[in-house]
């Protein structure tokens, strides 16, 4: 088990490699000195010249690129242009509230998801299964930004039933917390309940065409038990691994739904430094958010070998 | 150099078969519907009797519908309807457009990497790997940021992100046809890389290409109208659904009709695409009967 987890992890390496010399590139192909806007009003030639010289801006590209990831590998992101805030301490604020949105995410995507698919799948081409199948291709479809802002229109501010934006943290009032957190985390669950009721019904058809579920019957198992404890389980197995892969694109899925609801987050702290122009903070936020995501692919790949015993025991 | 007797591009009879059975689809005909209605509306934007999307009119600030404004007035008095018209062309365009980047560039890519495999494929592989660790929405927005707030940059940007599904896609699609034999059969007879690659590989792999090339267009409108949103895509005063909506947010208390239409527009169209690709999915399976 752990060598495979080592392998794995050397395989992301050269990917992050890549990325961490995409991101970088990014920034050198940007138009713009960022020099000019640390110089300020009166651009000082002396001044001008020191900072490019403390900046190692001199330098040739692939030393620069050494400097910048020696940095980062000591958790040095640097320095955003706009705060003087050092950029890991930004993340590290930021990161906790869209961590918690995308758990309340997935709460909501796997509570109607999940069964959504095992009952399309149980009642296959009856209404049942037309129903979640036009429900689902509706989550998918429904840009998660407009649901936002229809949420807003009709939950806060015509009925008030909810807070249309402001962030409460979870340690300091827990119930303010999940109020406030409420439609943005059901907006964000929408499109992944979608995906993984499909997912889920398809594996469940899977199985369900199986010979030993007919054994299952034919031994006068209940329908309950032959659905829960040998047909869902069994095809839990692809709808556990697509939840890790899911939640790595719940980081970027937080963007729009964040903006909307004002939620002062990691997907807020993208927009905001991207039109700033803050490009140390957009660097961090880019690496940070592809470690993310291949954490989460190889969170994937870990709990389908632990869970198919088949693989378990070729480790 | 010919040599069609060895080719088994898609042949008409098959492309046949696959409308016969898109046909069969109603799923797939009501997404088509709804792809030509919108289509319709946009290339007849000039041509329709509505109001000039720009024209703003102080008398007429956020006007709930009426007979004369259908979908009422926006913030500055322009017909909300109209701008929805208009909005359509840029929203399909967009998906289209940078669709077609994202297939132009991946495409050969993946072609080049699935047949000519080796460090060429690694190559690829790893950087392929790494775009597709860059979520797509993010990627999008730093590019669109970068490139600067326009519509065409929106685009590049969309059809940049959305490449390295289709590098992967095309490369798989190759590792699964090279070793068949007509391919082998072109090979022994002398041909090029390049006639195998453009006459007997790709003919062979271009159904699931165009299944993802519909259903990504789909997620490029809803990329664009973030985009927009954003303020990255479509500038003012050109409407696009997206800013539209950007605008929108700010009257959501006085003018909701503003805000409805224009993601109601947007979720219409892309419900449009995935049921089409759907359809085509199916259509094109040859393993289905």
């Amino acid at each position: 088990m752990l060598a495979f987890i080592v392998r794995r992890l050397l395989v992301a390496l050269p990917t992050l490699l890549i990325v961490s010399v995409l991101v970088f590139l990014l920034q050198k192909l940007l138009p713009g000195d960022p020099v000019l806007a640390l110089a300020g009003e009166e651009r000082d030639p002396a001044t001008i010249a020191y900072l490019r010289e403390q900046y190692h801006l001199n330098d040739p590209w692939v030393l620069q690129y050494w400097y910048w990831i020696s940095g980062i590998l000591q958790g040095d992101f640097g320095t955003s242009l706009r705060t003087n805030q050092p950029v890991a301490e930004l993340i590290a604020q930021k990161l906790p509230v869209t961590i918690q949105l995308a758990i309340m995410s997935m709460a909501f995507a796997l509570l109607i998801g999940i069964p959504a698919g095992i009952l399309a799948a149980v009642r296959k081409n009856t209404w049942v299964d037309w129903l979640s199948n036009v429900v689902a291709l509706s989550g998918l479809s429904i840009p998660n930004f407009w649901l936002g802002i229809m949420l807003i229109l009709f939950v806060s501010v015509r009925l008030g039933w909810l807070p249309a934006s402001g962030y409460e943290s979870f340690l300091v009032d827990p119930l303010r917390s999940l109020e406030t957190m409420l439609m943005p985390s059901f907006v964000l669950g929408t499109g992944l309940a979608a995906t993984l009721m499909r997912h889920t019904r398809a594996a469940m058809l899977g199985v369900l065409s199986q010979d030993y579920i007919r054994t299952a019957r034919a031994k006068g198992l209940s329908p309950r038990e032959v659905v829960m404890s040998h047909t869902f389980r069994n095809a839990l197995l692809p709808v556990i691994t697509l939840t890790a892969l899911l939640f790595g694109e719940l980081l970027a899925g937080a963007v729009l739904t964040e903006q909307i609801f004002t939620i002062p987050g990691f997907g807020k702290l993208i927009v905001d430094s991207v039109f700033n122009r803050d490009y140390a903070v957009v660097q961090g936020v880019v690496l940070c958010t592809a470690v993310g995501f291949l954490l989460m692919n190889l969170v994937a790949d870990v709990l389908y070998m632990l869970m198919n015993p088949r693989m378990r025991s070729a480790s | 150099m010919t040599a069609p007797s060895l080719a088994a591009p898609l042949p008409a009879r098959q492309k046949s078969r696959a409308w016969a059975k898109l046909k069969r689809s109603r799923a797939a005909l009501v997404g088509l519907a709804i792809v030509g209605f919108f289509v319709l509306v946009a290339v007849l934007a000039p041509l329709l009797p509505i109001d000039d999307p720009l024209q703003t009119s102080w008398t007429a600030i956020r006007k709930a519908p009426t007979a004369e404004h259908l979908m009422g007035t926006d913030d500055i008095g322009r017909d909300v309807l109209s701008r929805m018209i208009w909005g359509a062309r840029a929203s399909l365009m967009a998906g289209v457009i940078s669709v077609i980047i994202a297939v132009a560039l991946g495409l050969p890519i993946g072609l080049i990497a699935g047949y000519f495999g080796g460090w060429v494929d690694m190559v690829i592989s790893r950087f392929t790997d790494a775009l597709l660790a860059m979520p797509f929405l993010i990627l999008a927005i730093a590019l669109a940021a970068f490139l600067g707030p326009s519509l065409m940059n929106a685009m590049i940007a969309i059809g940049i992100s959305a490449m390295p599904v289709f590098i992967r896609l095309t490369r798989g699609q190759v590792l699964a046809v090279k070793t068949e034999d007509y391919v082998e059969g072109a090979r022994s007879i002398g041909l090029g890389h390049v006639d195998i690659m453009t006459r007997y590989i790709l003919p062979n792999i271009v159904s699931p290409i165009i299944v993802q090339a519909t259903l990504t267009v789909a997620t490029a409108i809803i990329a664009e109208a973030s985009l927009s949103f954003l303020g990255l895509g479509q500038q003012a005063p050109a409407p696009s659904w997206g800013s539209m909506l950007n605008v929108a947010k700010n009257f959501l208390g006085q003018a909701p009709w503003m805000a409805m239409y224009p993601g109601a527009a947007i979720f219409l169209v892309v419900i449009g695409f995935n049921l089409l690709g759907d359809g085509l999915r199916d259509a094109l399976d040859p393993r289905e009967a």
